[in-house]
This record gives C-alpha cells, sequence and structure tokens, in this order.
C-alpha cells in the first residue's frame, strides 16, 4: 500500500466515510453495461445456479438451473445466458468508423463502440472466466450436444475474461475493484471485496457512517453475499429445500431475493462511478479496447477456433510481453490523468513538481551532424529530487517533450528539452516551459515502445520443448484433466 | 578441491547433451568459471562463441576480465544498444569491438552482448553459447534468444532472485514454459537429462558465514568457504567514545562476521527514518573506526574504505532515504538487492526487508532477496532491523496457494528467513531508542 492510501484509509477510519484517492474516474463506464450477477452451487466447480442480467436497472432477467447438479439444465442455462448476452453483443456490431493506416497497418473499421460487462467483485471475474472454459469446446451435435449459442457464449465469455487480465481494459469491470480504485476504506483489501461493505463505506444511508453501514452489511440477511459463492444458511434451510420440492416458483422468489440486493449495489456503484469525471486518456484506453472487441467479433465472424486452454510457449511469452507494456501505459496515463496519483510518485522519488526559475528556450546543439534545438530549463524543486544525471523525465503538461537531466544542485534542477518543439530551430510559443511556470515531471512514459520480437510457433526452441504439435478440434476437447 | 571446470567442458562437448548447467553458490568464482570456459573453449577451437550475459554491467566486466585471459589476436564483439558508451575499462582493449550490429563487428570469434540485445536479432546461429547469470534471465527472455545457438553453458545461482514482473501471471502457473519461471527452471523442465553441475566452495564468503548462508539458503547444496576459521579477520585501529550501540554493532560485527543492529519494535513506512539513518550511520562508523581486513589476498591487511562497503535494501525509496543520510561525497555503494547481485564488499549493511512491516508479504518473504543481502560480504554483516521480525513471521506462515504441475521449490522463504533471524539472535545489539 502506497503512503497516500494508507492516509486515506486512516482518515477514513477517523472520519467514518471512504476518502477518495482519484480524482478523475480511470475505468470507461458505459451508456448502457450489462450487469451480470451469476450466483454457483456450492461444492461443485462453477456449477451455475442462477443470475440476473441486464442493462437496464428496472429490467433485471432472472436465469436459473432448478436442479444445478443437472448438466442439461445447464447447458440450457447456458443457452438462455447466450440469448441474453450474445445479443447485447450483437447490438455493438453496426457502426463502425474508419481507422485511417498506419505505418505497418492497413485502414480498417473499428466498431464505434463495444459492448461492458459488469460483475460484482473478483469472483465474478473467475465465474466469467470458468463458465467460458466449460462452454466453449461443447458439441452441437451427437452425443451430450448443446445449443448452437453455448460454445459461441464460451468464446465470447473467454474473450471478455481474458481481456481482464490487460491492464487498462474495461470490457469486463468487477464492481468491487472499479470502486476501490476511487476510494480507500477504513477497513482491510480482504473486507473491501465485499461490495455491500464497500458501498457502505463510499455511500453510507443518510444517519449512519460508513463503517455502521459496512457493519451491517455483514448480516447475510439483508445483505445476502454477492456472488458467485452463496451463503451457507442460505444453501441449507431455503435452496436445497426449495430444489427438493421442485417448486420453480419458490426457488424463482428465494434465488431473487438473493440476487436483488446486490442488482441495486451494482447500479448505485455504477451511478457513484458516473458522479466522477472520467480522465482524459481513459477514451484512449476504450479505444483500445473497441479495436480488440471488433478483431475478437471478426475473428468469430471468421468461424475461428475456441480459445485455446493453455498458451504455448510462444504465445505465453508474447502475451506477458503484452501485458507488460499496458501495464507501464496505463501506469503513466492513470498518473498524467489524476494529479493525486501523480503524487504517489512524487513521494517514491519517481516526480518531482517546482517551477521554472531559468529557461533557454532557443539553446542550440550543434556538437553532432545537424544543429538541434535542445532548450535548457531549470526548475527548482519542492520534492526531494532522488532522480541523477542520465535519468529522463517528462510532464504530463507537454507529454511529447523528453526532459534529460543535465545537472542537479540542491532544489535545483538543470533539464535538457527535446521534441514536442516542431521542427524548427526556434521554439512555437508555449512549446517550452517559461520562467514562473510550475510543473510536474515523472518518469513515467506513455511513449510508444516498439513490440518485442519472437520466434514463431514452429521455431519454438528445444529449450521450451521444441514446436507444439497443432491443434485439430477434436469430440474429447470439453474433458478436462480432472474430469 | 577437484575443479569441475574439465567436467563440465567434456558433457558440453560430448555431444550427447545440448546443454550443460553450472549452479553456483555466491562467491564461488563463477565469474572465473565463465572465464576459463571461454579460454578454453577457444583454445580447442569451439568457436564462434556467443556470450550472453543480462546486464551492460555484467557484460562489461566480463569482457574486462576476458581479455587478458585469451590468446592475443582473439577479437571479440561487444554487441550494444545504439548510444552505448564503452567505459574505459572495455575501450582499452584493441581487440574489442563494439557495434550494434553484428555486421559491424568483423570478423570477431566472440560476440557478447546482454540477452536484451541478442534478442533483437533474427538470425544468425551461434555453435556454442555461454549464458552467465541464467538464474537472473526470465525463461521468456530465453525463448527469444535460444534459436540463435547450438550447445550452450547455462551458469548462474540458484539462490538469488527469481524474475518477476509487474503484471499477474497465475494464468500459466503450472505450465512447463511458464514464463516467468527462471530460464534454467524451464530449460531443465524440458531437458531434464541435462547435466548440472555445482561449484562446491565459496570464495567470498568468509567462515562465519558460508554454514549460515548455505544452511539457510542452499539446504540441498551445501557448500563450505575456502577459506578457514581465522583466516579473515577485521580489526578496528581506533576505539570507539561515546559511540553506544552503533560502536557495538561494529564491533561485534568485526569480531564475530555478523551483527544485528535491533531498533524497538514499530510499525513504519517503508521508509523508516531512523533505520535508514542507522544504516548510514553503521556504515560510515566502519570506516571511522579504521577497520583493516586482513585476509588471504591481504595478509598484512587492506584498510576498509568508503568503497568497500554497501549499503542494501529491498525497495528503490528506501535506497534513496539512506542515501540521503550519507555526504554527497560518500563512497559508499547504497542499492536494491537486484543491483547488488553480483557484487562484494568487505562489509556489508543491510536493511532487512521485513522491518517494521506489519506483514509478510510474498515479495518481502522471497529468500533470493535475503540471500542476495546476507551474502554480499568478505568480512562481516550488519543486519538493521525493527524488533519483532520473528513474531511476525509467526504471524504470517506462509500460506501461497499450492498449484498443480509446479515443482517444489527450495528453499522456502519463511523458513529461510527464520533461520537467519535465529541465527541473528546470537549476534544483537539493541539500539534503545
Amino acid at each position: 500500500m502506497s503512503a497516500l492510501t494508507a492516509l486515506a484509509r486512516v482518515s477514513a477510519v477517523s472520519s467514518g466515510v471512504a476518502q477518495p484517492i482519484a480524482t478523475v474516474r480511470h475505468v470507461h463506464l458505459s451508456s448502457r453495461p450489462l450487469v451480470f450477477v451469476p450466483l454457483a452451487l456450492a461444492g461443485e466447480a462453477n456449477a451455475p445456479l442462477a443470475a440476473l442480467v441486464g442493462s437496464s436497472p428496472d429490467a433485471p432477467q432472472l436465469l436459473f438451473v432448478p436442479q444445478p447438479r443437472n448438466r442439461d439444465q445447464r447447458f440450457e442455462f447456458a443457452a438462455k445466458l447466450a440469448a441474453i448476452l450474445l445479443s447485447y453483443v450483437d447490438s455493438f456490431c453496426g457502426e463502425t468508423e474508419t481507422v485511417p493506416a498506419g505505418r505497418n497497418t492497413e485502414p480498417r473499421e473499428r466498431y464505434v463502440d463495444a459492448p461492458q460487462i459488469l460483475v460484482p467483485n473478483g469472483g465474478g471475474v473467475g465465474f466469467v472466466r470458468l463458465f467460458g472454459r466449460s462452454t466453449r469446446f461443447r458439441r452441437t451435435e451427437g452425443e451430450y450436444a448443446v445449443d448452437a449459442s453455448v460454445p459461441l457464449l464460451g468464446r465470447w465469455l473467454t474473450f471478455f475474461a481474458e481481456r481482464s487480465e490487460y491492464p487498462g481494459s474495461s470490457l469486463l469491470v468487477s464492481m468491487t475493484g472499479a470502486l476501490s480504485m476511487h476510494w480507500a476504506t477504513g477497513q482491510s483489501a480482504v473486507e473491501d471485496a465485499n461490495l455491500a461493505a464497500l458501498v457502505g463505506w463510499i455511500d453510507p444511508p443518510s444517519g449512519m457512517s460508513g463503517a455502521e453501514a459496512a457493519l451491517e452489511a455483514e448480516d447475510p440477511l439483508t445483505w445476502p453475499p454477492a456472488g458467485p459463492a452463496t451463503d451457507p444458511t442460505f444453501d441449507n434451510e431455503v435452496l436445497a429445500p426449495a430444489i427438493e420440492a421442485g417448486s420453480l416458483s419458490m426457488l424463482e422468489s428465494a434465488l431473487r431475493s438473493q440476487l436483488m440486493p446486490t442488482w441495486e449495489l451494482m447500479w448505485r456503484g455504477v451511478s457513484l462511478l458516473r458522479g466522477l469525471p472520467p480522465g482524459a486518456r481513459v477514451e484512449q484506453r476504450w479505444t483500445a479496447d473497441r479495436d480488440a472487441f471488433t478483431g475478437f467479433a471478426s475473428y468469430v465472424a471468421e468461424g475461428g477456433y475456441p480459445q485455446a486452454k493453455r498458451d504455448v510457449a510462444v504465445a505465453a511469452a508474447q502475451r506477458l510481453a503484452r501485458l507488460e507494456r499496458a501495464q507501464a501505459l496505463y501506469d503513466a496515463q492513470r498518473a498524467y490523468d489524476d494529479p493525486l496519483l501523480l503524487a504517489e510518485y512524487r513521494l517514491s522519488g519517481e516526480a518531482f513538481a517546482g517551477t521554472v526559475i531559468a529557461s533557454s528556450p532557443d539553446r542550440i546543439d550543434d556538437s553532432g551532424k545537424r544543429r538541434v534545438l535542445r532548450p535548457h530549463v531549470t526548475v527548482r524543486s519542492e520534492d526531494p529530487v532522488l532522480l541523477g544525471p542520465g535519468a529522463s523525465v517528462v510532464s504530463p503538461a507537454r507529454p511529447s517533450q523528453t526532459g534529460s537531466f543535465v545537472s542537479v544542485s540542491g532544489p535545483d534542477v538543470v533539464l535538457e528539452l527535446s521534441g514536442g518543439m516542431g521542427r524548427g530551430l526556434t521554439t512555437p510559443p508555449g512549446s517550452v516551459p517559461e520562467v514562473g511556470e510550475r510543473l510536474t515531471y515523472t518518469t513515467l512514459t506513455e511513449s510508444y515502445q516498439a513490440p518485442a520480437a519472437f520466434p514463431s510457433r514452429e521455431e519454438t526452441p528445444w529449450t521450451h520443448g521444441g514446436p507444439p504439435v497443432e491443434y485439430v478440434p477434436d469430440d474429447e476437447d470439453a474433458a478436462e484433466d480432472w474430469s | 578441491m577437484s575443479d569441475v571446470l574439465p567436467a563440465v567442458l567434456a558433457d558440453l562437448t560430448s555431444g550427447l547433451h545440448r546443454g550443460v548447467v553450472v549452479d553456483s553458490p555466491p562467491g564461488a568464482g563463477k565469474s572465473t568459471l565463465v572465464v576459463r570456459a571461454t579460454s578454453s573453449m577457444v583454445s580447442s577451437g569451439q568457436l564462434p562463441l556467443m556470450i550472453v550475459a543480462q546486464t551492460n554491467e555484467q557484460v562489461d566486466d566480463l569482457i574486462a576480465r576476458l581479455v587478458p585471459a585469451l590468446p592475443p589476436g582473439v577479437g571479440i564483439g561487444r554487441l550494444s544498444a545504439q548510444g552505448y558508451v564503452a567505459p574505459p575499462r572495455v575501450a582499452q582493449h584493441a581487440s574489442v569491438t563494439v557495434g550494434s550490429k553484428v555486421a559491424d563487428l568483423g570478423p570477431a570469434l566472440i560476440v557478447i552482448g546482454t540477452a536484451a540485445k541478442w534478442a533483437t536479432l533474427s538470425e544468425g546461429q551461434w555453435p556454442w553459447a555461454i549464458v552467465d547469470e541464467a538464474y537472473q534471465m526470465r525463461s521468456d527472455m530465453l525463448l527469444r534468444i535460444a534459436n540463435r545457438f547450438d550447445k550452450a553453458l547455462f551458469v548462474g545461482d540458484p539462490g538469488q532472485l527469481d524474475p518477476f514482473s509487474v503484471v499477474e501471471s497465475e494464468r500459466w502457473t503450472g505450465l512447463t514454459w511458464d514464463p516467468m519461471q527462471s530460464a534454467v527452471a524451464v530449460l531443465l523442465r524440458h531437458n531434464p537429462d541435462l547435466p548440472v553441475h555445482r561449484l562446491p566452495v565459496s570464495w567470498r564468503l568468509p567462515y562465519s558465514a558460508a554454514p549460515v548462508v548455505s544452511q539457510a539458503f542452499y539446504p540441498f547444496a551445501e557448500f563450505t568457504s575456502g577459506t578457514g576459521e581465522g583466516d579473515r579477520r577485521l580489526s578496528l585501529s581506533t576505539s570507539g567514545v561515546g559511540g553506544g550501540a552503533v560502536d557495538a554493532a561494529v564491533e561485534m560485527a568485526a569480531a564475530t562476521g555478523w551483527a544485528l543492529y535491533e531498533l524497538p519494535s514499530q510499525h513504519t513506512l517503508r521508509t523508516d527514518a531512523e533505520a535508514a539513518a542507522a544504516c548510514a550511520a553503521l556504515a560510515q562508523r566502519v570506516v571511522e573506526r579504521g577497520a583493516v581486513a586482513y585476509s588471504e589476498v591481504a595478509p598484512d591487511g587492506a584498510p576498509v574504505t568508503e568503497a568497500r562497503v554497501a549499503i542494501g535494501a529491498a525497495h528503490r525509496d528506501q535506497v534513496a532515504a539512506i542515501r540521503s543520510y550519507l555526504p554527497e561525497s560518500s563512497e559508499i555503494t547504497v542499492d536494491t538487492a537486484n543491483r547488488l547481485q553480483g557484487r562484494e564488499y568487505d562489509v556489508t549493511i543491510v536493511l532487512h526487508p521485513l522491518s517494521g512491516r506489519r506483514d509478510a508479504t510474498a515479495f518481502h518473504l522471497e529468500s533470493g532477496r535475503l540471500c542476495v543481502l546476507a551474502s554480499r560480504h568478505r568480512h562481516a554483516c550488519i543486519v538493521v532491523a525493527r524488533a519483532g521480525i520473528p513474531e511476525l513471521l509467526d504471524a504470517h506462515p506462509s500460506t501461497e496457494p499450492v498449484h498443480l504441475n509446479v515443482p517444489v521449490k527450495f528453499p522456502d522463504g519463511w523458513e529461510a528467513n527464520q533461520a537467519i533471524m535465529a541465527h541473528l539472535h546470537g549476534h544483537r545489539v539493541r539500539d534503545s531508542g
């Protein structure tokens, strides 16, 4: 935990209400997200029990499995979920925009909006991932055939789950994750995973402190767990008798009573998040999400294979490299968008703020083959400067301009600037900081980094087991090692 | 002492294996082994040879040691990123050619560069390779460079820090090619028959430290110190007047090779000001007291200067905090465990990774971190910590989930930490605050 978050948690305890740890919203929020609250049966790996799903607060649809141990009924549940989710996804496969050609890319079409699934917590994301895995390889003919929409649902769920591992993506968002990114409560991170307690801290009912609201949230009768695990007392005293009795209406009302409080919390969470202004770079990350969505939609349309259960060696290494680049970019973008996050970096010495006390905007460096504009600015820092010569820094005020450390004497840092000044030998007005300007400089950078090169799958070296065998779809694909 | 090099080279050139692994505990002569292996491969014609190290610093160090060991006229190509300026220890040798492309290196039979640089090459094949510090390399990096060589010698210290990532990597846990595993771990899982040799003697660690480090961090690969009891001594040429606990700790370390400088128990921020100040004060006191190191290389004693003292910590902000307590002109090294890997000093001061913490996370429990910090010294090591670490460990037993298909790894960080704290208990000096 960083120092500022620790401080915010302490003030949350003393003031009785959650404290903001971000000044802007760092997740994208769709104008019509699909809220999905799944429940699973206790004692079986990811056996679906029920779900509330829908994109309007007033119209949740309840799906449930009357006998959750019956596999046929599970896949009927999957088919019903597929009808809702796939039509929601399809509704975004309409209007496109043209992305102009890049250096190595052809012009392409991109959907102007993309679906967004909101689940209550990390367990909900896990449910999506595992349910995708258990449905995407199912046969649609022959023995144990399922509805044709089931394997398609599996691919989409898998897509959403895999994309959620991608730092900065907002296609599948857990509400507890999104809320605790913006508020610090006076409880532990484990307790923050309880949606009712978390919302209680952030937005307590009138006349109640956040701590009291969180305490109330511990009563599973008022606030049933947000899933996928259910309350064991509910399982024993309500669910089991209802399943035994085989009464659909009893089951339906019991499950609805378990899910409705979480459904309402989900929409309260949405409005809490909507109350924050979006960060300047949220749109940029959502564009990357739309790209991913468009790419996967066309992959599915072309009849691509279901996603592999395991990454082969090359795919794993490539994915790790992509995730690491995305993480670095996400960290930098959030800090650029949000002074409160940038302050964390000032505390840890990866950033410093100060005032420009000298500036030579027209300094020319003629030591190389070509004369280039390399202005110097001197910044008097208010923070201890832990960076030294050789470090290069960027100010969120001029993200395309890099400053390299020339010297540090006491609080005064001399930086040599490059970039963001046009191509000429004189600086356009405003492109170089002027004396008196207050700035923050940080080592975080959002500059483009070329992707790393990897061998092709067929060239997997002997150190990593050699080339993997080619995938051939098989009737046994859905089987697991342990099933 | 048996020399493992002939056996290593015999395995490598036997044609039976594509790779050979040499495990080396701290200071066991890993670099020497790489240099000797290179020169004997040169003389028996196992060329061209590619050499891979992990950092530019390591590459330059290796070049500086290789050149004098090779017959005159053997050219070395230094593959580097653009903008690299060769330091004097490399630039002074006429036989070294620096270039950012293989084509720029001329006819060099030995090409050396960092793994990251090698990974940018998309063609070329070297029949022989040496991969240095292979346990520091992540397996995804090995994946990127493995097509460049035919047979390779992998050398490294298995007790050092595991590679890490800032992103969630659970997705790959249990895969034999998990990119988060070290290069050697993945290599051996796919090629379990590769011969693994072990260097049995640490020439760096003194008699007082080798058994402690060996038992705590290398429980199944014991090693001994190359020097015997009393072969190394640290004497203080002035007596401390009114130095209190700092002097007592320095004296304890000089006399026994270890000291635990214990601050009163307290939960603190990561950059604990008192602990940082204590680290700086202890390091300076060692020099002020005129410590003289007597050893097999300096039987008449060599003064312990600032350059021979280092302070190690877990985090960069702690390093910065400690440095702020040292005068700007100080030559005492202050760095993180990651960056101290492979370096050696006479005396080290270690800010214990768990000092002042409320919890013991996997990062702080990682045995490699403490192992690196506790094995950089030739004479003495002083650990600075808040009281209460054994109790903290007791309150946080290892609860990491057990995954399928993941080989059990030794040592266990929790146990290694307990072992070191138990040993330090007998060398404790309390700062009453």
